[in-house]
């Protein structure tokens, strides 16, 4: 029965349905993953206290801490850890804490054993700070100091914490403010200023009279500079008044600098309203701050920039480039050995490994144009390079020509699939044909550029391979656009959210601590991706009802 | 109308003409400007690799009498890094420095030999140092040292040569019996100096003086061992010691060859003794290559042979030969080794210099240089020139143009036979600590690495692919058609970025968690969807009915997670049933497989899923677009379903199936990211599926940040990139030139 069952063929029907079906589950599983463990991250999870007896002591001490994983140890690797047969086959179940301080521990995660666990408690007071160095801080809140002497204990503490460090936040901005806009802004202006004079230099033109007006634009620049500094000394010395003393798991008591504090929380004592709004600022933090600590804390705002940035300018390449040969093979073309060639060119482009694109604009666009361009009009810089460097514009430019064939396959089945008559109707009409492309063919076509756009961004926004190579950074001291003239810097390397993802996933000195930021990166770049190919198939599938109605 | 309005029409009508020529030629260029940029890319790839393979070229420079002759016959010539100024070492104890362009005479200086006392005897040491060592007479040696001064007067360079005593002016005693030195070598570095010396009366000395650590700085006192080796110093002509200064080899003019193993100075051990010329072959020259690793030995019949230390099986070592270049068939007169590469000028009788790379087996050059008798040979520091001093007295500079020496297409494809290597072998390692190791530039494993993740990956993702187009493109139900071709289409876009860390971070720990789940998911899988497939048709009619036809795949999610689930709850039993509850450390101990955690399998399901969207959708729109009447008709002549399927509708497809293969073949080739990030990076040739690997894209990305330009490394990093793109080039080609065949094939159906 089982024979004639296969002799119809409905088995291997069922396989190929089981393909499909399998097909589906590891894609939206893909999704559903990175989806838990990225929006996950800024949930505040409830911080315990363990009663916890190490292995070979009797003595039991306190650990606090977010239990982030858990798992059952194998009973072969109990075993070889030591345990008895007995409590190997049991299960041990093991958690990984994150306990933070890792100025006083040194660590940042610790595996427990939840057999050791003697009592799991979850303090109210129990508070969670987040530092702008050595991670974050677990531990319970004891005073508040000001200028070395303590000022309030106890419940009053909080209440004088929440002041003071509102204060600090508002004199950390100033600082910030002033550091990276005004003082970047003299900095930036006196190296135009050196590379104005080495210009004039080059140029045998350095008479008196230029030195003298130079040397005034860079005493005027000094003199704001100095004031600036006298301004930020202040700041600093202000900022340093306040500090709080709070004890860790293992009872030492720790004076912490407000300036080195970001947030804290008590999450133990948070309701869901309060997590709800906890929740959201944080992934407000995640999409607007810039990233502290190597990148594995903080936000990713400059990565996103970077991103937009090098999509856009890409954009703005790819698209005519892309129009006007789709147009040439659809409208001007003969049909024949050419367009086949050129078929064969486009596929090929859309096949090149993106790594060779990357090695090509390297070589090509930095080493070759950039190098030149720098020779050209940027000899005062020189050695230094100002083009001859991997940056924005470079990155751009080979992005674009990788997106190429995307924006050409779909430009042309737009162009495709508007009706002869049309044409036609304009010729007839006396148009030209130029023109008959220009008012009636490219408008109706407007919407196939457009998805080949998007899905041109889409791919170039997940593209890392070629950026390693052409400009992108691990960390930008700036961003690639300010109020500092002429405002874009195409000059500049940038930061991007996929490469983002592999430094701080691989490269990164605390790869386990920075998981959780890698997952919210990973998910907000996986649903900007999807995002715009639905947008884009779903303009192609209206373009296609439309053209459907207009053959008819 | 009126005239004029006609007028101004014809004006117009020209500058509509003009736009209309104006955009047909606009869009002509950008249309062909696709072609353009495939080509540049090839070309550019080709115009960077290019210079590694072109052979060197050399002119002269300058020609003429050796300055100061009455200085006495040349032991020794060096120029200095800049190659501007030169010395040369009499047999008379003179060192005269000259201007390598004009050999105007700079400075001579006598090196300081006794009044009374002959020299007999000269040896140098490691080239970069400077060291020269003349034997006397009566049993000492006087050691100098000549350096180059750079001072900048005026902005412009100016280089003063020096003569330095490091060991004193006094005649070193080396021989406490005063026997005259005939035969001598020389090594210093930091931790001490040794001399190896035979004597008139045919004893072999060795003796060293080792560095003691002193309070005060240039006051270091020296500890001295001497030891007399035990050989036959009869007929030896060279002695040879390395700058480690651990072996010796002394040698005859016919080859006869022992090698000491001195790293103990009280007691050297003889290592080997063995031949290293063919009888009625003379030795003519025997020297170092660079880093002192192997000798060069040029013979009479025109040979020039490596010989190198290798280590067996047994952790013994032994000389052996690596590779013999064939100069000329006159004898070699003088052999030149770089100092910064594995590259060596030979010369012959007759005049004519080649230019030789050992480990590339390359001959990049043959030029005659002189027509008299060369005596003496020596290339420049940075190896872009060489000097040559001849029997008439003359010396000439010539330039040397040779960049690239060490690639070659047997060194980038076939086996090598390195230094200090058992055998033969391919071997990526670009990058060395110093210049006595050679960077190893065999493209030939990374190739490997490169088919062996593409392999895994098509491994999961053709049958995955190519199944469930079949299904979706002619089983499926239409309305849910709609939903799952995007769906799957969308995971194209998914950058690989993502599935990289994804599968670095996530899989590859898990699946080394859960290994067995792995085996018992892909056994269980099949099984449990034929089981509910089988069990399927006893279902009541009623019931099987409500799922319309079609539906067949949403049916079976449910199914296929309940069977992943089960697979993967009964793994942990199974393993410590059938594996002793870890089955990779079966794997190690009964198979002897290494696991490492980022290998092929993880990089096959991240690739393989990376692969599945691309294959899917070009075989799914190849079936779906088969004439509906040629499927229409298989039915109608009895065929069942599936019959239709296999023997018609596939067979037509077959094309473009085949072209969404090489497509999906040309991205799994050519990712870079998801490599990256899931193996190890490792440039092994294992075909193990727990072991990693290195691929060219991964390796281009690795290495290209820290690749100097316009280097070696940099143009064999590019010769990689050309390599991956003739790849997808030649799969991107082949499956175009058969859809556009399916293509008119169909429109003609």
């Amino acid at each position: 029965m089982i024979r004639a069952w296969f002799k119809t063929g409905a088995p291997w029907v069922w396989l190929n349905a089981a393909a499909v079906s399998l097909s589906l589950i590891m894609v939206f599983g893909l999704l559903v993953l990175i989806a838990v463990r990225g929006l996950g991250h800024f949930w505040p999870a409830q911080v315990a206290a363990f009663e916890y007896v190490e292995k070979g002591s009797k003595q039991a001490s306190t650990v606090i801490g977010e239990i982030v994983e858990q798992q059952v140890l194998k009973p072969e690797l109990a075993k070889a850890a030591g345990y008895t047969p007995e409590q190997a086959a049991q299960g041990l179940t093991q958690y990984l804490v994150k306990t933070g301080n890792r100025d006083i521990s040194g660590m940042d995660f610790r595996w427990l054993l939840g057999k050791d666990i003697k009592q799991t408690d979850y303090p109210e007071n129990l508070m969670v700070m987040e530092r702008r160095e050595w991670g974050n801080f677990y531990g319970y809140l004891q005073s508040i100091k000001q200028d070395g002497t303590v000022v309030a204990q106890g419940t009053g503490a909080w209440v004088s914490l929440d002041a003071r460090m509102q204060r600090t936040l508002d004199i950390f901005a100033q600082i910030k403010d002033i550091e990276k806009h005004d003082i970047g802004a003299i900095n930036y202006q006196l190296e135009r200023l050196r590379l104005k004079q080495r210009k004039f230099e080059l140029e045998d033109k350095l008479d008196a009279q230029a030195k003298r007006s130079i040397a005034a634009e860079k005493a005027g620049f000094e003199k704001k500079y100095q004031a600036l500094q006298a301004n930020l000394a202040a700041l600093n010395q202000k900022i340093r008044r306040d500090s709080l003393v709070a004890k860790a798991a293992n009872g030492q008591e720790v004076e912490i600098a407000l300036e080195k504090v970001v947030l804290y929380y008590q999450p133990n004592a948070m309701n869901v309203v309060q997590k709800i709004g906890h929740y959201f600022s944080k992934v407000w933090e995640f999409l607007s701050d810039d990233p502290r600590e190597a990148n594995t804390e903080g936000g990713v705002f400059p990565a996103i920039f970077g991103t937009v940035m090098m999509v856009m300018i890409m954009a703005v390449i790819v698209t005519p480039l892309g129009v006007i040969a789709a147009v040439y093979m659809r409208e001007y073309a003969k049909q024949g050995v050419m367009t086949r060639i050129i078929r064969i060119a486009v596929n090929n482009l859309a096949g090149v490994p993106s790594i060779v694109y990357g090695i090509f604009g390297l070589g090509f666009f930095v080493y070759i144009l950039g190098g030149n361009i720098d020779a050209l009009f940027f000899p005062e810089a020189l050695p230094a390079p100002t083009y001859g460097t991997p940056g924005m514009l470079w990155a751009s430019l080979t992005l674009a020509l990788l997106t190429l064939p995307v924006v050409i396959v779909s430009t042309e089945e737009g162009l495709s699939r508007i009706p002869k008559s049309i044409r036609e109707g304009s010729l007839a009409l006396g148009a030209t044909k130029a023109e008959t492309l220009w008012r009636t063919v490219l408008p109706m076509a407007s919407p196939a550029m457009m998805t080949g756009l998007i899905l041109a961004v889409a791919r170039a926004a997940g593209e890392v391979a070629p950026l390693m190579l052409v400009g992108v950074v691990k960390l930008a001291p700036t961003l690639p656009m300010d109020g500092n003239f002429p405002f874009m810097h195409l000059d500049r390397k940038f930061m991007h959210l996929g490469f983002h993802i592999y430094d701080v996933g691989f490269q990164s000195p605390n790869v386990e601590a920075a998981r959780p930021l890698v997952y919210a990166t990973a998910l907000l770049l996986v649903m900007v991706i999807i995002g715009l190919n639905l947008f884009a198939v779903s303009i192609r599938n209206r373009l296609r009802e439309k053209y459907r109605a207009l053959e008819n | 109308m009126t005239a004029s309005r006609i007028q101004v029409s014809a004006a117009y009508q020209k500058w509509r003409k003009i736009k209309d020529q104006l955009a047909r030629y606009g869009i002509v260029t950008g249309g062909l400007g696709v072609i353009v940029a495939i080509g540049l890319i090839f070309f550019y790839l080709m115009y960077v690799v290019y210079p590694l393979f072109v052979s060197a070229e050399a002119h002269e420079l300058a020609r003429y009498q050796v300055p100061e002759a009455s200085a006495g016959k040349t032991l020794f010539l060096i120029s200095e890094e800049q190659n501007e100024v030169a010395v040369r070492f009499t047999d008379q104890g003179k060192a005269v420095f000259f201007a390598v362009d004009s050999g105007a005479v700079l400075k001579t200086e006598s090196v300081g030999v006794p009044d009374g006392v002959a020299i007999t005897s000269f040896t140098v040491g490691s080239p970069a140092q400077g060291f020269v060592v003349y034997g006397l007479d009566n049993g000492g040696v006087i050691v100098v040292r000549h350096r180059y001064r750079i001072t900048y007067p005026n902005d412009k360079r100016l280089i003063t040569p020096q003569l330095k005593f490091p060991l004193g002016r006094e005649a070193l005693q080396i021989d406490p019996q005063g026997q005259a030195i005939i035969n001598i070598a020389f090594r210093s570095n930091e931790s001490g100096s040794t001399f190896a010396a035979r004597t008139a009366d045919q004893r072999v000395l060795l003796t060293n003086f080792s560095k003691e650590e002193s309070l005060f700085a240039d006051d270091d006192s020296f500890e001295r061992i001497d030891a007399t080796l035990d050989v036959n110093a009869e007929k030896l002509a060279y002695l040879l010691l390395d700058k480690e200064q651990r072996n010796l080899y002394l040698s005859t003019q016919d080859g006869d060859l022992s090698l000491f193993n001195i790293s103990d100075k009280q007691h050297p051990v003889l290592v080997q003794h063995t031949q290293i010329m063919n009888v009625g072959e003379q030795l003519t020259s025997l020297v170092f290559l660079t880093g002192e690793l192997s000798l060069l030995a040029g013979d009479n019949k025109g040979f020039v042979s490596q010989w190198s230390l290798v280590r067996d099986a047994m952790n013994h070592y032994s000389l052996q030969k690596l590779r013999v270049f064939k100069v000329s068939e006159l004898p070699v007169m003088a052999i030149a080794a770089e100092q910064r590469r594995k590259g060596f000028m030979a010369i012959d009788a007759d005049g004519v210099a080649g230019v030789y790379h050992s480990t590339a087996e390359r001959q990049l050059l043959t030029e005659k240089v002189t027509s008299a008798v060369p005596e003496l040979l020596v290339i420049a520091p940075r190896a872009n020139a060489f000097l040559l001093e001849d029997s008439e007295g003359m010396i000439e500079v010539w330039a040397i143009d040779n960049e690239h020496p060490e690639v070659s297409i047997k060194s980038i494809w076939q086996e090598v036979w390195y230094e200090s290597y058992p055998q033969p072998d391919y071997i990526w390692q670009s990058s060395s600590s110093s210049n006595d190791f050679e960077p190893k530039y065999s493209l030939t494993p990374l190739v490997f690495g490169t088919l062996k993740a593409a392999f895994y990956a098509m491994l999961l993702a053709v049958p995955l692919a190519i199944m469930g187009a079949i299904y979706t493109a002619y089983f499926m139900a239409a309305p849910l058609r709609r939903v799952v071709k995007p769906s799957i289409e969308i995971m194209e876009a998914l950058p690989t970025v993502i599935l990289g860390f994804l599968a670095g971070l996530w899989l590859a720990p898990f699946i080394e968690e859960h290994l067995m789940a792995v085996f018992s998911i892909t056994l269980v899988l099949p099984v449990a969807v034929l089981l509910f497939a089988f069990a399927w048709q006893f279902l009541p009619e009623k019931l099987r009915l409500k799922v319309p036809e079609g539906y067949d795949a949403a049916l079976l999610i449910p199914v296929i997670l309940l069977a992943t689930l089960f697979a993967y709850k009964i793994s942990a039993p199974l393993e410590m049933l059938l594996f002793n509850g870890n089955i990779i450390g079966w794997f190690n101990n009964e198979l002897g497989i290494g696991y490492d955690q980022r290998n092929s399998l993880v990089v096959g399901i991240a690739m393989g899923f990376a692969v599945i969207p691309t294959i899917f959708s070009i075989t799914e729109d190849a079936i779906f677009s088969v004439p509906k009447h040629l499927s229409v008709g298989s039915l109608a002549l009895g065929a069942t379903p599936w019959q239709t399927m296999t023997r018609v509708v596939i067979l037509t497809a077959s094309p473009g199936i085949f072209s969404a293969v090489m497509i999906g073949l040309g991205r799994a080739v050519g990712e870079t990211m998801i490599v990256l990030m899931a193996t190890g990076n490792t440039p092994v040739m294992d075909l193990s599926v727990f072991q990693g690997m290195r691929t060219l894209s991964a390796n281009i990305a690795v290495e290209m940040p820290e690749s100097e330009v316009g280097s070696t490394h940099y143009r064999v990093l590019f010769l990689a990139a050309l390599v991956l793109f003739s790849f997808t080039f030649v799969f991107n080609t082949l499956a175009e030139l058969i859809r556009q065949r399916l293509r008119e094939k169909y429109s003609s159906l």
